[in-house]
């Protein structure tokens, strides 16, 4: 649940998306679960003219499991906090 | 279990019920329906679903009647509206079903045959 709970302190912060379909999108991160499915809002799409339905899509789901790589915003992790959850978690506490 | 399915994503597409929806699917293709059923899967049941086909600058809605699909196959899901669907066809013209099938095909061919033509000419690489 590492994961989770860090993606839980990142709520309503902007982070781009990246999808194994090669789609980026940037928006404000609403909600994330246990399966790291996101919620964004106020979605921008990097490539609109290859991607045209996507104009329209403010507010989007995405389902855990289509996710590569999630960007974010610099500064947005603490990385000693991270280092101790990690050895925390490794521990089974 | 009931915590969890509580507090995830998931659950926040409550919010999204009776909405209309554009849904992404693996395959590339996109459905627009409107959102009846969900699980923790993101199976969903979409209703009045029609698949919307866009190539180049033609665009057609192909009708699907009510669609279960399987959460492993979608994408992402997206709020879609008056206002949306207008955004969305911007620049673009509506044809027929019929037609819009026949670009279809006809681009995936030129598409294969340029990976074809791609693939022969490999050995110039090496």
């Amino acid at each position: 649940m590492l994961f989770y709970s860090y993606f839980k302190t990142l709520v309503g912060k902007p982070v781009t998306v990246e999808l194994k379909n090669d789609l980026a999108i940037t928006g404000t991160l609403v909600s994330v679960d246990q399966y790291l499915n996101i919620k964004l809002e106020n979605t921008r799409v990097a490539d609109e003219e290859r991607y045209p339905h996507m104009r329209s899509v403010r507010n989007c789901f995405i389902r855990g499991s289509v996710v590569r790589y999630v960007q974010i915003p610099e500064g947005c992790v603490d990385v000693d906090i991270l280092h101790d959850a990690t050895r925390r978690e490794a521990r089974g506490a | 279990m009931a915590d969890a399915w509580h507090l995830s994503a998931v659950a926040s597409l409550v919010e999204s019920l009776d909405a209309r929806l554009l849904v992404a699917l693996r395959d590339g293709s996109n459905i627009i329906g409107t959102l009846r059923s969900f699980d923790q899967f993101a199976n969903i049941v979409l209703e009045d679903a029609v698949e919307r086909v866009v190539v180049g600058r033609n665009y057609s809605d192909i009708p699907l009647g009510l669609y279960i699909v399987r959460g492993e196959n979608v994408v992402l899901m997206g709020d879609w509206g008056e206002r949306g669907e207008r955004a969305a066809v911007e620049g673009l013209v509506e044809v027929d079903n019929a037609e819009i099938i026949r670009a279809r095909e006809a681009d995936s061919a030129a598409e294969a045959m340029k990976g074809d033509i791609l693939k022969r000419m490999d050995f110039l690489d090496e």
